[in-house]
């Protein structure tokens, strides 16, 4: 398998590093301070074409190959991880309509996805359903043309800034969430959809975390993605490619802190040195950067099996995103540490950095859930694995 | 109507510079950008094509092979065509050589304005513009704060100490715009994309009949030497010192360099 980043990989990454250095890195600390979407920075990445990179040039988007992608959210995460999740979160609430939407689905949606216009968000997760997806509770029940949707979702990332999301909610009760879910195109517009309240959370502060309400909110039976039944499957294939993109977000945040960590070596002097000099700290930079690397390149690795439409690719996301945000946790610490007393206080970044790096341990799978799908794929491949039971994930 | 935008590549401005042992500037040693204060011409240019006052807008650049990376950058940003002209023979060349051949390759590309920067970053030399102009014989319409097309004619505003001026001349000219003509866009992801496909030709100095007997090895000036700037004095400071005390110093200090 190759996974070399080419030429075009690095004239993006030093374009997206300028826009990210001029424009974005200079926001970050007020979006962080304010828990305020950046609407500018959305249109500028909008303007760039960066919020069209995982749909097809045909819809209007730019069809970056995944190592792309994961140059493009490593970028913006190493300025400003906040920002990062918007063509992230773009792409999450996307994908269920790359994996399973119809032709006619994709054609209706996708031109202003690409844009910009219009954003998307992905709507799984509920208050008593976390890492047990197929504890489902929300109901989606057929009434002739349409389906009426009912109940409530709890840490939707944007869901109360998209102008669509893509909904998961259960079609039949009785079969459960493995077999009886279904996935559907909600455009946030419709009545009886609302987002009464937004999480106040210790990092991404300035991408809104909201809570959503369907009061009997009627979907076009049009708007179903896949057959009846499916959803289940819909969110697993999702999620194995999304958390992709968390992996290159946490190797992002690891990259800036390690930056930000080496220029501030460079410059403090204690006891008449520089803090470069003193092998402590060089071994801190050491670990910090040998690890950081050790994270991209697996990312890469990850991204190239995406690409590739290899059978195990969850395994390989999962690997990906288990070792880049434990990566991005142990670098953010180690930046503050450098850092002393200075790392600790706003003054710096590296104390947001690191604060927003704890979130790549948690969401689109906690660390624990990367194990389990890690841990099943090695022994299936051992062939000690057992026979899936109901309610196993993917 | 079409714009000829002159760019350089040069050193990236916060990249330490070297030079050879001839003098030279050392340019494999540093990462190589667009002359920043050229990113103000592409700019302008580009807007005045978004406005429909100019139909098409070409590149050109004198330079080593990978100032190919500039025009190529260049057209990401927009534009519809780039011209490179490089040969062995210019390595070294002074203003004088330069002006020569960028006023040899405009006579081929003939465009209504051929639009520079002020200045570039690297040799802050400022006089290709004008010598470019006076090798063709046109008007010079030089440091625009905006550059616009009305009809036969180019005008610039040009800020000056009392408010600004308001300079017309008749097409085709030569133009210089400062940063003042607003911020330089970013290359889109769909653009760079595009940029790929944009038409480029390399052009030799025999493409531009000239040679290199002509151009006097490239230069008519010579640089002698090169060095950085003389380290300043450690600063003296006062510290710790009582605000009657200090006072004293600090005229002692002045007084005793005539200052005060």
């Amino acid at each position: 398998m190759t996974y070399r980043p080419t030429a075009d990989h690095d004239e993006l990454r030093a374009v997206v590093r300028q826009l990210a250095d001029e424009r974005i890195a200079p926001r970050a600390a007020e979006i962080d301070e304010r828990a305020e979407f950046p609407w500018d920075l959305k249109e500028l990445l909008a303007r760039q074409d960066l919020l069209g990179t995982c749909f097809p040039a045909r819809f209007g988007g730019t069809e970056l190959d995944d190592i792309g992608q994961a140059i493009l959210v490593e970028e913006v995460a190493r300025a400003d991880a906040t920002t990062s999740l918007i063509p992230i979160v773009q792409k999450l609430g996307s994908l269920p309509i790359i994996v399973a939407g119809s032709e006619e689905q994709q054609a209706r949606y996708f031109p202003r996805l690409a844009s910009g216009e219009w954003l998307a968000a992905f709507g799984l997760t509920e208050a008593g359903a976390g890492s047990d997806v197929a504890g489902v509770r929300m109901r989606a029940r057929r009434d002739g043309d349409a389906y009426v949707l009912s109940g409530s979702k709890r840490f939707i990332t944007h869901g109360s800034i998209a102008n669509l999301v893509t909904i998961f909610a259960l079609t039949d009760p009785e079969a459960g969430g493995r077999k009886g879910m279904s996935a559907f195109i909600v455009e946030t517009d419709t009545p009886g959809f609302s987002s009464p309240r937004l999480e106040h959370k210790m990092g991404i502060r300035g991408s809104p975390t909201a809570e959503l309400h369907f009061d009997d909110v009627r979907v076009p039976a049009a708007n179903r993605l896949g057959e009846e039944g499916a959803g289940f499957a819909i969110a697993m294939a999702t999620l194995d490619r999304s958390r992709l993109s968390i992996a290159a977000q946490a190797v992002g945040i690891a990259a800036g802190a390690l930056d930000f960590a080496l220029a501030y070596a460079g410059q403090r002097e204690q006891f008449g040195e520089r803090l470069a000099e003193m092998q402590g700290i060089q071994f801190l930079l050491a670990d910090m950067g040998s690890q950081t690397e050790a994270a991209r390149q697996l990312t890469y690795a990850a991204a190239a099996a995406v690409d590739a439409g290899a059978p195990d690719l969850a395994y390989w996301t999962s690997c990906a995103k288990l070792i880049a945000g434990d990566t991005a946790m142990r670098v953010t610490t180690d930046a503050v540490q450098v850092l002393g007393g200075y790392g600790y206080v706003s003054e710096y970044p590296v104390e947001r950095m690191m604060r927003d790096a704890k979130i790549t341990q948690l969401y689109e799978g906690t660390q624990q859930i990367q194990r389990i799908i890690v841990a099943r794929q090695l022994l299936r491949r051992a062939g000690v694995g057992r026979a899936a039971k109901p309610g196993d994930r993917a | 109507m079409r714009i000829v935008v002159c760019i350089k590549q040069v050193p990236a401005t916060t990249a330490e510079k070297r030079y050879t042992a001839d003098l030279r500037l050392d340019r494999a040693s540093a990462e190589a950008v667009i002359n920043p204060l050229d990113e103000y011409a592409i700019e302008q240019a580009l807007r005045l094509q978004e406005s429909g006052a100019v139909e098409t807008v070409g590149f050109l650049s004198m330079g080593p092979e990978q100032a190919a990376e500039a025009l190529r950058r260049a057209l990401a940003m927009g534009g519809d065509d780039a011209t490179l002209v490089t040969d062995r023979a210019l390595a070294g060349a002074d203003e004088w050589a330069t002006a020569r051949v960028l006023a040899a390759a405009l006579d081929r590309l003939a465009p209504d304005i051929a639009l520079m920067g002020m200045a570039s970053d690297d040799a802050r030399g400022s006089l290709v513009p004008g010598a470019v102009a006076a090798l063709r014989g046109l008007p010079l319409l030089s440091y625009g704060a905006e550059l616009s097309v009305a009809g036969a004619h180019a005008r610039i505003r040009r800020l000056t100490a009392a408010g600004f001026d308001v300079i017309e001349a008749p097409l085709p000219v030569v133009a210089t715009v400062t940063d003042q003509v607003g911020e330089p866009r970013y290359a889109s992801l769909k653009g760079i994309m595009a940029a790929k496909r944009k038409p480029m030709e390399t052009w030799s100095l025999a493409d531009l009949g000239l040679a290199a007997a002509d151009l006097h090895g490239a230069a008519l000036t010579r640089v002698v030497e090169a060095r950085k700037p003389e380290a300043k004095p450690p600063t003296e400071r006062v510290e710790n010192a009582s605000p009657d005390e200090a006072v004293g110093r600090i005229a002692d200090w002045l007084a005793a360099r005539k200052l005060i």
